[in-house]
């Protein structure tokens, strides 16, 4: 042996601490995860999927409609509007235009003297609604208590946030649950339990996880305005800042809560068979906020109990605050909920973690995992 | 110095160790012998504090083991277990990590360690592309790799084909020299043979007899001599005391009767002297004939084995 440290004795103080332990289990478990195609992959995925969403509105059907005008009374109306005016000969030629596509809808003037404009609008297969507003005339509207965001972005808010949530806690949680049965099933980990404490396995893993997903989501969060300037979406950009702020921190608490459930779910198995009926449970606890945001972000009592329930508060809870519904304190009263379900989680978890570690054989039940601790 | 004192383990109504007690000596290799479920892995995981003690403590140095004591230990498990995609020096040198080595001193190891176990060439392949004898190498650099100051090796031969044994044999015995305690276990009596200086048999949980090999084998072995003369030697047979076990032409084997006085509790002690009945016997056949040959027959460590199991 070409080393000199043989002379050290076992009765030395030497050894890892729990933090330095901690870290090492993290720090395999980012190399290991980040060498795998699977997770580029997906990461890639992610960023595919926002600058799709940010450009390809512009690109079908979405940007400014392009219109046909006859006549110079029909282009004096549309002169005071945005669209992009294209001058055609008659309303034969207007119409052709807009049955080969290339013109979104035609102004023509009003023949039959039904029209109080004294223009008509042809559109193809749909009513041109853009085009018909532009040229009516509205009443003003005043709004008593109006929304901060109309209901569209609302939606699409709670689906982006519910969709982020759903996807890093299943694609995660999953990774975290077989990273433990891996260390089960080939048995390396006795080796472990022999040299570190269980508790700094369980640590490594729940913070390795989640710093590699924290990691993702300030990525793409970096990225996402980006994404939405590409495709001109600055309205979009403004308000998606102001709800990424408490989105954040619920996501944060979320996550690392959901990860001690995922590592208990992969203890009580010994085999990546085996992980489907145990990681049931979890799987479930990810699906409510899923869709229950989605289904239920109009109803106004449900948000309000989903925005303190633990596991769909990092999305309910943003969502809320984003809509202007929520107190000012409601966040800081829900985030505590969430940061006291996740200490009493962790305890729990570690004691069922240390308990069902090294039971082989068959799914080990909750009640014994609990009890059992060496 | 290790000390298991009185260390008893239940698993429901089994009883796997019951008041286990034996040491474990800088130095020397101590075999660990015993039939499948008589309490070897529950010791050896009692020992490595995988698994609680009911009762009974395990001393390092005369103090209580306790978690940082045991990262100095070097263990390798029956069931064995490596990350399957992990690089196998990498693999090696995380573990030493873990026993908290520093970064570099735990490559360095790792790399000596798998080059004297003629795995150098692989060392930057995935644990799960090696064969599994290339795979028991790497968790034996594995034990290793943070220069333990005490091994615990449970069945550390079996899987390995005769070369790969004596290339194990030679690091254990490295190490043993260098005066760190070694304790495997094993089944294959005769490596365990070759190798101990000491020897723990354990039967259904408890220590059946425990000592250095050489004490093992006059205590327990039957006190069994053969003899040698020029003509026959069938007039062995009348000699009291004198159980004739093989009888070959000149050739005589026999155990002396233990019962018979002299000689302390278990019979005539060949290698002692106490007993004169074997010098009764020869006296015997000098007084007939040349002898050529005239000794005790050692036994065999399973014959030991059998005896006090």
């Amino acid at each position: 042996m070409a080393t000199d440290t043989t002379q050290r004795t076992a009765a030395e103080p030497v050894g890892t601490s729990f933090w330095s332990a901690t870290r090492l289990v993290a720090e395999r478990e980012i190399t290991a995860h980040t060498r795998t195609k699977g997770f580029w992959l997906n990461f890639g995925l992610f960023v595919v999927g926002i600058f799709a969403a940010a450009i390809l509105p512009n690109i079908f059907g979405g940007g400014t409609p392009t219109v046909a005008a006859v006549g110079p009374q029909s282009e004096q109306l549309l002169a005071t509007t945005d669209f992009e005016v294209r001058p055609a000969d008659d309303a034969d030629a207007a119409e052709e235009l807009v049955r080969t596509g290339e013109v979104d809808a035609a102004v023509v003037p009003d023949t039959t003297g039904q029209s109080p404009v004294g223009v008509r609008v042809i559109g193809h297969e749909e009513s041109p609604d853009d085009v018909v507003s532009a040229l009516s005339v509205s009443p003003p509207v005043d709004l008593l208590e109006p929304s901060e965001v109309d209901a569209g972005v609302r939606f699409f808010s709670a689906f982006a946030f519910a969709m982020v949530f759903f996807m890093f806690s299943v694609g995660f949680g999953m990774a975290i649950a077989q990273s433990v049965v891996t260390e089960k099933q080939t048995r390396i980990v006795e080796i472990l339990v022999a040299t570190v404490p269980v508790r700094a396995l369980l640590a490594g893993k729940i913070i390795g996880y989640s710093l590699l997903v924290f990691a993702q989501v300030a990525v793409l969060a970096l990225l996402t305005p980006i994404a939405l300037r590409a495709g001109d979406q600055d309205a979009v950009l403004s308000w998606l800042a102001d709800a990424l702020g408490w989105f954040v921190p619920f996501f944060i608490l979320g996550f690392v809560l959901l990860a001690s459930m995922w590592a208990v779910a992969g203890a009580l198995v010994s085999r990546q068979e085996d992980l489907g009926s145990s990681t049931a449970l979890v799987m479930t606890l990810v699906m409510i906020p899923y869709f229950g945001v989605i289904m239920f972000n109009d109803n106004e009592l449900v948000m309000t109990i989903l925005s303190y329930v633990p596991f769909s508060a990092p999305v309910a809870m943003p969502v809320r605050t984003f809509g202007g519904e929520a107190q000012a304190w409601e966040p800081f009263l829900a985030l505590t909920i969430l940061l006291v379900t996740l200490f009493a989680s962790v305890a729990m978890a570690t004691r069922l973690y240390s308990g069902s570690l090294l039971q082989t054989g068959s799914r080990v039940r909750l009640s014994r995992a609990w009890s059992h601790v060496e | 110095m290790l000390q298991v004192r009185s260390v008893s383990r239940s698993f429901g109504e089994l009883r796997a160790v019951d008041d286990v007690s034996f040491d474990v000596a800088p130095g020397r290799m101590t075999g660990f012998v015993g039939a499948n479920g008589s309490g070897k892995t529950t010791t050896m995981r009692i020992i490595l504090g995988v698994l609680a003690a009911d009762s009974g403590t395990v001393l390092w140095e005369n103090r209580e083991v306790t978690q940082t004591v045991r990262q100095r230990f070097g263990y390798m498990p029956e069931e064995r277990g490596l990350y399957p995609k992990m690089k196998a020096a990498e693999q090696v040198a995380y573990l030493g990590r873990l026993h908290g080595m520093e970064r570099a001193a735990a490559e360095r190891n790792a790399a000596a360690l798998l080059e004297q176990l003629g795995l150098a060439e692989r060392a930057d392949d995935p644990v799960e592309q090696l064969s599994l004898g290339n795979q028991q190498r790497v968790q034996i650099a594995a034990a290793l790799v943070h220069d333990p100051g005490l091994l615990i090796l449970d069945e550390p031969f079996s899987g390995l084909d005769p070369l790969a044994i004596e290339i194990v044999l030679s690091v254990l015995r490295d190490r043993a020299s260098r005066g760190v305690p070694v304790l495997f276990s094993s089944h294959q009596l005769d490596v365990v043979e070759r190798l101990c200086d000491d020897l723990v048999i354990i039967a259904a949980g408890a220590v059946a007899a425990s000592g250095s090999r050489d004490e093992l084998r006059r205590q327990f072995g039957p006190s069994r001599f053969q003899l040698v003369v020029d003509d026959d030697a069938g007039w062995v047979r009348d000699v009291p005391g004198v159980r004739l076990v093989e009888l070959d032409g000149p050739r005589a084997v026999f155990d002396l009767d233990e019962e018979s006085p002299p000689g302390d509790a278990y019979g005539a002690a060949p290698a002692g002297g106490a007993g004169d009945r074997d010098q009764a016997v020869l006296q015997a056949a000098l007084q007939r004939g040349p002898v050529r040959s005239y000794g005790p027959v050692v036994p065999s460590l399973s014959e030991i084995f059998k005896e006090v199991v």
